[in-house]
């Protein structure tokens, strides 16, 4: 694939048209990277499948809060998937933050949604553009496979090292997004 | 709304983000969030991350588990929008959930000089309570292992730090050695959360101790 597809207005199909087309489609480039994440947090390859079905069914049934202006597909479901392994892993309630006062806009800002797409992308790009060490340090901590002692303890390195290594790389994962953001 | 001027840190807001904390820390994160649209935002920001990370990498999936996501789709109920969830009476929503719907419904013990607890049901690597220190009272200086962080729902309270209103959240680590004192205006109402450090999973009945040592 040339250009990554637009998510997005397959989602939308799936929220305004229960579209099963579009869902097929989403599911399979979306549930074997949740699979994977699932897999990278300690679960193993059964329970990831099972709570990449779930998590993909709640994306159908739950398409109605998914609001394109605020987060992009691959987000809203990262935070779906991260929520069901906090459950499913830990056997924890997850404690959310209240709504905004003001809910998804009906008829949304094409452009806001345009916008938050080119940011993702261009925070993807600066990930891949980070040194491999930076890169794999943010991983680690972003998908609970080592807590920050635990990398102090694997790499030798003092915790304060460790701490400041991965805020230098979402410094500069910032710093790139806003570079490029205007 | 008073203006929120302490904040959470990136550690924290990155450990809520990946969904690493434990449950009553993840609490006093997303309590204070629903009160401070500044730390809300940065959230967004680390879940983009973590919507970034997700598309790195992939592991195959089955047929099966496709034709078994359809069946689920096809028989089970689509939620409409649920209300938005809301807080009452200073309690946020995610709060509400471990208090009941005000602060009203709490069922406070007295630790000493006025100063009452209520301890939350949580997961047991970290202890959220409510603090209710009466207006004008010094909360004698306490040592505390590992991190504490402390979010005022009601009043204030001033230390070395600064001062802490209304969505305000302290964080302090171990060296810290504070002595709060809630203003003199109104008794001043606190979440506050502890960890307990791994290292000292075997001392559970030194936890279970109220960290005011009164
Ligand atoms: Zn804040």
């Amino acid at each position: 694939m040339a250009e990554s597809p637009d998510w997005t207005s397959c989602l939308i199909r799936i929220r305004d048209d229960r579209d099963e087309t579009a869902f097929v489609a989403l599911f399979r480039h979306f549930a074997p990277r949740v699979k994977a994440f699932l897999m990278r947090s300690g679960a193993d390859a059964a329970l990831a499948e099972e709570v990449a079905q779930e998590v993909m069914a709640t994306v159908w049934h739950k398409a109605a809060q998914f609001d394109p202006a605020r987060a992009s597909v691959a987000t809203w479901i990262f935070t779906i998937a991260r929520n069901r392994k906090i459950d499913a892993l830990r056997k924890q309630a997850r404690p959310e933050p209240e709504d905004l006062p003001w809910g998804p806009e009906p008829d949304p800002d094409q452009a806001d949604a345009v916008g938050l797409q080119q940011e993702m992308d261009h925070l993807g790009q600066a990930l891949a553009e980070l040194p491999d060490k930076q890169r794999e340090l943010i991983e680690k901590a972003y998908f609970g496979e080592l807590t920050h002692r635990e990398i102090a303890d694997a790499t030798g390195l003092p915790l304060g090292t460790i701490k400041s290594r991965i805020r230098l790389a979402l410094d500069r994962l910032r710093h790139a997004m806003d570079g490029r953001a205007r | 709304m008073t203006k929120i001027t302490h904040h959470l840190t990136e550690d924290l807001l990155m450990g809520y983000s990946a969904g690493t904390l434990p449950e009553a820390v993840n609490l006093i994160v997303a309590t204070h969030i629903s009160l401070c649209d500044a730390c809300r935002a940065s959230l967004d920001a680390y879940d983009a991350v973590g919507g970034v990370l997700l598309e790195r990498h992939s592991h195959e999936v089955s047929e099966a588990c496709l034709a078994g996501a359809l069946d689920m789709i096809r028989k089970g109920e689509t939620s409409a929008t649920p209300a938005p969830r809301r807080g009452c009476d200073l309690v946020p929503a995610p709060l509400a959930d471990y208090v009941g719907k005000g602060l009203s419904d709490v069922k406070w013990r007295p630790v000493g000089m006025g100063v009452k607890q209520a301890i939350l049901e949580t997961s047991p690597e970290a202890t959220a309570r409510l603090l209710y220190i009466p207006a004008g009272t010094a909360v004698p200086d306490h040592s505390h292992n590992g991190l504490e962080l402390t979010l005022v729902l009601q009043g204030a309270f001033e230390d070395a730090e600064g001062r802490f209103a209304r969505g305000d959240i302290e964080i302090a680590d171990d060296d810290l050695e504070h002595m709060p004192v809630a203003d003199i205006s109104q008794d001043c109402i606190c979440l506050a959360v502890t960890d307990a450090p791994l290292r000292f999973k075997g001392l559970l009945p030194r936890l279970a101790q109220p960290f005011l040592k009164i």
